[in-house]
């Protein structure tokens, strides 16, 4: 099965409306060429899962100061001014997450899990509305899996299976991601042959559009 | 001293607080300048949370990496014996105790060893990124700051702001001594350069018992 679209292609899978995953930590593993055409685009109302909202002019950002999104679930927009003020003027929706509730969030939905428990966030606000539950006298909190429509990563080299290597810090939540979405999209920065499988590190099934790997 | 002397003081005592082999998570800001002094007969394994272990220096200019950067955003290397990873796995070494010690900053801490460091209401909401699951997982939750905010206490019977976590320091650093969170409430157990112990008392809202066997912070 082809996998390789044009970025076009691969722009017109994302409607308005859509819940859309975004791999990246502040920049830095995110999917560039496809968040420039979706802002291009102009595609709204989106609801975006990330790590953070990067920066007004890098990364996922530019989609917020753009005013295409409609909702966040995000640990951190503190580098994103935008998203500040959108929030506070009620012009966008802004749930706050721990990082690493919403990995797992992420990752239990890729993995056929009910939902995860967690000692984050006992005892302060995020615990709000949310089933606590005493394991051995210890309390977590229950969390439910988070899924998207679509799931926007970016590799730094996919193969032509779609099998995915990221390049140091830029896997981050790549590869949880990758397992989470109804439709997957890999943004390549380069395009080789075929990855040794033991350097796989989302496998190709997950892969369902490549994009990208022009030099 | 000045605003730099005493992140200097602060950043210097914070890293006599690790031993040979620990694995230490740096948060952003004054806890990231400890990394300058901790002492060279002893390796710390430095995670940063966007994932990795081997933190390293940042690199020469011109030498920077796109695909690799700090928690922060900064371009940084990665030492000999580095490993990356990704978020999940992450979370698990900070969420499982894989991480012996974890360095903060804060906005308020309280006699219960209760954080609040990641929003003002209706001011400043950055969000908390990694610091819930941090100081919930670190073995040894260790607050670096500076004693007050402009003449303000930060060190309180109660904080007031929104918590980040229940009961989780252990010990609080400044530029004022150390206090370390006991079940008996706050002991200053060393005291800082230039201050007395009515100095602490004066600039700490929080009830502080001194340890019998108080010392000079060692810096």
């Amino acid at each position: 099965m082809d996998k390789f679209i044009k970025l076009d292609e691969a722009v017109d899978q994302i409607k308005d409306g859509m819940t859309v995953m975004i791999g990246g930590f502040l920049g830095c593993g995110n999917p560039h060429k496809i968040i420039d055409k979706l802002v291009d685009k102009g595609v709204k109302d989106l609801t975006i899962i990330a790590n953070d909202t990067s920066f007004v002019d890098y990364g996922l950002g530019k989609l917020v100061a753009n005013k295409q999104v409609k909702k966040v679930i995000t640990s951190h927009i503190g580098t994103n001014k935008e998203t500040g003020r959108q929030m506070n003027e009620k012009e966008t929706e802004v749930i706050l997450v721990p990082q690493g509730t919403l990995a797992e969030q992420i990752r239990a939905a890729g993995a056929g899990l009910g939902g995860i428990l967690t000692p984050t966030g006992v005892g302060t606000i995020v615990e709000e509305g949310k089933e606590k539950i005493e394991i051995e006298g210890k309390e977590y909190l229950l969390e439910l899996p988070l899924s998207a429509d679509v799931a926007l990563i970016k590799g730094s080299k996919v193969d032509n299976f779609g099998n995915v290597y990221y390049e140091k810090s830029t896997r981050n939540f790549n590869t949880i991601m990758a397992t989470a979405a109804e439709t997957v999209i890999v943004e390549a920065e380069e395009i080789v042959d075929e990855i040794n499988p033991n350097n796989v590190m989302t496998p190709n099934i997950f892969i369902d559009y490549i994009v990208g790997g022009e030099k | 001293m000045d605003k730099k002397q005493i992140k200097e003081v602060i950043a210097k005592r914070v890293a006599k607080e690790f031993s040979d082999g620990d694995v230490v998570n740096l948060g952003i800001g004054l806890p990231t300048k400890v990394a300058n002094y901790i002492a060279d007969d002893i390796k710390v394994i430095l995670q940063s949370e966007n994932g990795f272990i081997g933190l390293g220096q940042a690199p020469e200019k011109g030498k920077e990496d796109k695909d690799l950067t700090n928690a922060g955003a900064q371009p940084v290397t990665i030492k000999k014996g580095g490993a990356f990873f990704d978020s999940a796995e992450s979370f698990a070494i900070i969420r499982g105790g894989h991480v012996d010690a974890t360095v903060l900053g804060a906005l308020q801490v309280d006699e219960d060893g209760n954080l609040a460091n990641w929003m003002i209401p209706g001011k400043m909401v950055p969000g908390m990124g990694g610091a819930m699951d941090l100081v919930v997982g670190a073995k040894k939750v260790i607050i670096a700051m500076v004693h007050t905010q402009k003449g303000r206490p930060k060190i309180l019977k109660k904080c007031q702001l929104p918590l980040t976590a229940k009961n989780q320091v252990d010990m609080i650093i400044t530029e004022m001594g150390v206090i370390k969170v006991t079940d008996k409430g706050l002991v200053l157990t060393e005291l800082g350069p230039e201050v007395t112990v009515e100095d602490v008392k004066s600039s700490t809202e929080a009830e502080l018992i001194i340890a019998d066997d108080l010392k000079k912070m060692d810096v």
